[in-house]
């Protein structure tokens, strides 16, 4: 599963550990994040993610 | 309006805002200062700006020292107004320097200013040689926005952070040793607060990256530049950082018709039973960017609020916004409220601490209008419990 970076603030979206916090189970992949999940450090949208090079 | 040599040919020749009361809703009862610096060497650089109205001020200083359409580099650290607000206006007079910024810096600079400034983006780790000197630019993320970005020069030890370490304080001084140290601290303690809270893991590796570099003087972007206190500026930065708390309480409410107060004031019987230091704060009375200081290094945060109408009254809303905003971590909650038919405030409170993971581990109190003695004495046991949760 592929690592997405916030191309706001550098926050790495690890689909290993999720977003619990947020409801996002550890193990959901990037593309299986709700559409209104947001940056738990900046508040950037979904849109301004980009795959880990 | 004469600079001021902070190391041999190194100048601040920034603004003083001694009328500055309201900083985008951030009280400076103390003013401020928005900090540039000029090196001189075989490149003249400039390190930011000031806020537009004191560009005058700014340029008075700079011509003290060089000719301002000499200037080789501006430096922008960071895009907001503040230090950006001069930007145009030195290109204009300066008009060969080229603007190194971050990338985020040039797109975000790009967005106010609606130019197109003579850029270069410097990475993060660049260095630019500038004759006997070298600037080594660093990036900030989210420290405290995404554009954030430090200027360090090896050869001087000396770290330019813009925001980072800066305080609100308008003094006639411009070093920490000229000033009483607690003022200073508690400046920059209310401006972390307000400003730079909910990054603290972005200022962790900020910190990791500095602790690498030799450094004998720091210069923020406001208030007074670093020398002797260093260590203890790092230190509580380390602390804010982490979310360490001190084990004291601070209570929040605002009123109606004093019932809720009595409750405040119950709980800080119970909470003082149990060696608890705590700090009162009625909402009416104190300014939130205030609050946010007492909230920095306080490990229990109680905030009460009657019900009003079919919630908590918009104070508190509004406390509450910018708090969760701000997202202080790793603190215990208490809400508590008086009502008088239907009761909805404690529940709301509640809602916004765990929304912010806060451990509340006691269901607040509520009382229906006005609390008798044995209910107040119901009150001050429930704070002696949360004294004892926040002893263990």
């Amino acid at each position: 599963m592929d690592k997405y970076v916030c191309t706001i603030c550098g926050y790495v979206y690890d689909p290993e550990n999720g977003d619990p916090d947020k409801g996002v189970p550890a193990g959901t992949p990037f593309e299986k994040v709700p559409d209104d999940w947001v940056c738990p450090i900046c508040g950037a949208g979904k849109d301004d993610f980009e795959k880990e090079a | 309006m004469e600079p001021v040599e902070v190391k041999q040919g190194i100048y601040w020749v920034g603004g003083i805002d001694w009328d500055l009361r309201n900083f985008h809703g951030y009280i400076t009862q103390r003013g401020s200062t928005y900090n540039a610096y000029l090196i001189v060497d075989e490149k003249i650089v400039l390190v930011d700006t000031v806020k537009h109205y004191l560009f005058d001020e700014m340029l008075a200083r700079i011509r003290k020292v060089v000719d301002p359409s000499k200037i080789d580099y501006i430096v922008a650290n960071h895009v907001e107004m503040d230090h950006s607000g001069c930007l145009v206006g030195m290109a204009e007079i300066a008009e060969k320097a080229v603007v190194l910024t971050s990338p985020k810096g040039e797109e975000g600079l790009r967005r106010h200013f609606k130019k197109d400034l003579n850029f270069r983006i410097v990475q993060n780790g660049e260095t630019v040689n500038i004759g006997k000197r070298d600037l080594q630019f660093f990036h900030m993320p989210m420290v405290h926005w995404p554009d954030s970005m430090a200027t360090y020069c090896p050869q001087e030890k000396l770290l330019l952070p813009n925001d980072a370490f800066g305080q609100h304080i308008a003094t006639a001084e411009r070093f920490d040793d000229e000033v009483p140290f607690d003022i200073l601290r508690e400046e920059a303690a209310k401006y972390y607060a307000n400003i730079v809270l909910p990054y603290g893991s972005q200022v962790q590796k900020v910190l990791h990256a500095l602790s690498s570099l030799e450094i004998d003087m720091i210069g923020p972007s406001h208030g007074i530049i670093w020398r002797s206190h260093i260590p203890d500026i790092l230190a509580a930065y380390e602390k804010w950082a982490n979310n360490d708390t001190d084990k004291k309480a601070l209570i929040v409410y605002d009123t109606m018709w004093g019932s809720t107060r009595k409750m405040a004031y119950a709980l800080k019987d119970g909470l003082e039973e149990c060696g608890i230091p705590v700090t009162m704060r009625n909402l009416e009375l104190t300014h939130i960017s205030d609050i946010m200081a007492d909230v920095l290094e306080s490990r229990a945060i109680l905030i009460g609020s009657p019900t009003l109408n079919k919630g908590m009254m918009p104070t508190i809303g509004a406390l509450l916004t910018y708090l969760t905003g701000l997202c202080p971590k790793k603190r215990t909650g208490m809400a508590f409220g008086s009502y008088g038919w239907a009761e909805k405030s404690v529940g709301e409170i509640e809602e916004a601490m765990k929304a912010m993971k806060w451990d509340v581990p006691i269901d607040g109190p509520r009382i229906r209008y006005v609390p008798d003695p044995e209910e107040l004495e119901e009150v001050r046991e429930t704070g002696k419990q949360l004294g004892a949760i926040i002893n263990k």
